[in-house]
């Protein structure tokens, strides 16, 4: 117990020292640019008056030690600027777009599972076999199909030419159930893809080698069907490594998951931030930038801390 | 019944992966995860007693630092079965030259008879493939055969010469921190961790929001974002070499560090690398391939593929063909790439960067 509060402690320092960082990093973004920051933050309609306000709001004319304190001051509290475009507060709007996020990459994982669990299944118990092979090939070439590459092939295919999913389109799933469930179908599976291949090939090898293992053989001596032996008792000690592998794709999904909004024409996230860009909206950038950063090396950390606490190897080691 | 087995099998499973630039679930994660299963020395003994290697110890990138125990039953895991082993295979061979072919059309593209890629109105714009236009133009009438082939020099370009530089430089920290560890070996450990914990894709779209992408950057960029996992698989493999009897012969024989290094470490370690880099690769032209999908690679009208899928999008109704080629043209060529690295770390029995 002793040696996980001191990894624990470790870990979090690593935390902090990594989010201080990460800020460090976002505040200096706005600096980088040529020019006066003030000029970033009002967009290309400054006036000299309002770049005078903002330079004396935000201190810009102090020190950076003081700038940084006072832009970290705000952005703890929420407080992210405004974006110029819409003059909505960055806070506010990203806490619209946030759950469309959420929403994909949990759905995407889902499906990701629903559909990779089974195929490893298989492929373990016929090892060598065909259906393992055809499996084995296929999660080649999901591993090769980025969302950008894969995205519009699908939509031409199911939601253009099929017409099985709309092709674009989102309404929040607190006002329409089934009809928002509809609509993200199609961006889950695209994110899904990749998140297939990344868990079939981990869980058929994890499989095959616990197959190997005494219990298992114990339990088929038992008398129990190959299907019992599987899901009762071959896959449950795989689901540890499964945790950590889903940890490790968050960041590939939250990368993915800008894709396929942009696609898809979700309000999410990765469209606030693609936009952003575009329009030279860098407020409303560096706010959408802070935050997911800020998210995914929290849930790295999170999953880090879960996968010590249940895995009693580790905690012993 | 053993309802709650502690199975001792289990090797490590994570890795700490470039964390598939823009999303395509490809990381160096998996890689690790269907090579690192083999627990315990197995039958084809290739002298490399792999079995327990803790690598990384506790600055690791926590979801690796599992430890690798033992495996009594010794015996090939994956299944992939004894009889290709030592074979690359017809899989690898016919992957290897389809890359070639796409590096050797993007090198000499200007030797080959293909119009200029920029070339508007080079045939009837939306043609469909023809003998004049092998496939097709797009809406302004530019050939595509030619925008593909000089359009993978940018993804090529980025994509090998990043992971190019990241090899090198964070190769060589890795096989020095592994094998001579201390203070050093922390602290590398601790800046690899840190620039581990970055979301790639977002560090690469903030650089992009804030000043304009040049090839020379976008190489640079990558390098730095592939850093920190080459350097982590180098250090762990040479962890694993490091206390092996013949380097230790070595030591005993008066050999400098230096030449233990070079002459003894370095051979042993290069193949994890080198698929390891191949792998790399491929997820760098993702990336790089995503960036330029949202517009935010090097500047239009130089044709890349990102680009390419991105623009024909808009016409999908009337000319799927135009981003369906450059679709096929990265799918055909990420496969390849992923293939090769897969099949060298199979034939080279890369087990032991465990991260």
């Amino acid at each position: 117990m002793a040696r996980l509060t001191a990894s624990v402690a470790t870990r979090l320092l690593m935390l902090v020292v990594v989010l201080f960082v990460i800020s460090i990093s976002v505040f200096l973004l706005v600096h980088l640019l040529p020019g006066n920051p003030a000029y970033a933050i009002l967009g290309p309609g400054a006036t000299p008056a309002g770049v005078e306000r903002v330079v004396h709001e935000l201190g810009l004319n102090k020190p950076l030690t003081t700038q940084y304190l006072s832009w970290f001051g705000r952005a703890v509290r929420g407080n992210l600027g405004n974006s110029y475009l819409t003059h909505q507060p960055v806070g506010a709007t990203i806490g619209h777009a946030f759950p469309v996020d959420l929403e994909l990459v949990i759905l995407s994982q889902v499906i990701a599972f629903a559909i990779a669990i089974p195929m490893a299944v298989a492929a373990a118990r016929h090892q060598g076999k065909w259906i393992d092979r055809t499996f084995t090939a296929g999660s080649f070439g999901m591993l090769s199909m980025p969302p950008f590459v894969i995205g519009v092939p699908l939509l031409l295919a199911l939601a253009v030419t099929a017409h099985l999913f709309p092709a674009t389109g989102y309404i929040p799933i607190y006002k329409e159930f089934l009809t928002n469930l509809h609509e993200m179908l199609l961006p889950s599976i695209t994110l899904a893809i990749g998140s297939v291949a990344v868990y079939y090939r981990l869980l058929r090898s994890d499989l095959i080698s616990t197959l190997q293992e005494e219990f298992v053989t114990l339990a088929r001596s038992k008398g129990l069907s190959d299907r019992a032996v599987m899901y009762r008792h071959a896959l449950r000690p795989s689901t540890i490594p499964l945790v950590t592998a889903t940890a490790i794709n968050v960041g590939s999904l939250l990368g993915g998951a800008v894709i396929v909004e942009y696609i898809f024409d979700l309000p999410g996230m990765g469209l606030l931030l693609v936009n952003g860009i575009n329009s030279r909206d860098y407020m409303m950038v560096q706010g959408v930038i802070l935050t997911l950063a800020t998210a995914f090396v929290i849930i790295n950390f999170l999953a880090d801390i879960l996968y010590r606490v249940i895995d009693p190897r580790v905690r012993h080691a | 019944m053993p309802n709650e087995p502690v199975p001792t099998c289990r090797s490590v499973t994570g890795a700490a992966g470039v964390g598939g630039v823009g999303g395509a679930g490809i990381s160096l994660t998996d890689a690790t995860a269907e090579s690192g299963r083999h627990g315990g020395p197995d039958g084809a003994g290739s002298g490399a007693g792999t079995g327990t290697m803790s690598a990384a110890g506790g600055t690791g990138k926590g979801n690796g630092t599992r430890r690798a125990v033992g495996n009594g039953k010794g015996g090939d895991a994956t299944g992939v079965g004894a009889r290709s082993r030592r074979r690359l295979g017809p899989a690898f061979w016919v992957a290897a030259a389809w890359t070639c072919v796409i590096v050797l059309a993007a090198i000499f593209a200007n030797l080959l008879p293909l119009t200029n890629p920029n070339l508007i109105g080079a045939g009837p714009p939306s043609a469909a493939p023809s003998l004049h236009h092998f496939l097709g133009t797009d809406e302004l009438g530019r050939d595509i055969l030619s925008r593909i082939v000089f359009g993978a020099r940018v993804s090529l370009v980025v994509g090998f010469a990043s992971i190019a530089v990241a090899a090198v430089i964070g190769g060589g920290l890795g096989i020095v921190a592994g094998y001579i560890g201390g203070v050093f070996d922390w602290l590398a450990n601790a800046v690899a961790y840190i620039i581990l914990a970055f979301p790639p894709l977002l560090l690469l779209l903030a650089i992009a929001a804030f000043s304009h992408q040049t090839i020379p950057k976008l190489v640079a960029e990558f390098a730095f974002l592939a850093l920190a996992p080459l350097f982590r698989i180098t250090r762990a493999s040479t962890l694993a070499v490091a206390g092996r009897e013949y380097v230790q012969a070595a030591v005993a024989s008066g050999a400098s560090r230096l030449r233990i290094l070079v002459r003894e470490v370095l051979p042993a370690v290069l193949p994890s690398v080198i698929s390891y880099a191949i792998l790399g690769v491929a997820i760098v032209i993702v990336g790089e391939g995503s960036l330029a999908f949202l517009g935010l690679s090097v500047a239009i009208p130089a044709p890349s593929w990102g680009n390419m899928i991105a623009e024909g999008r808009t016409l999908l109704t009337l000319d799927p063909w135009i981003s369906l080629i450059p679709s096929l043209a990265m799918l055909s060529l990420l496969l390849a790439l992923n293939l090769c690295a897969d099949k060298l770390g199979e034939y080279f029995e890369v087990r032991e960067a465990k991260l």
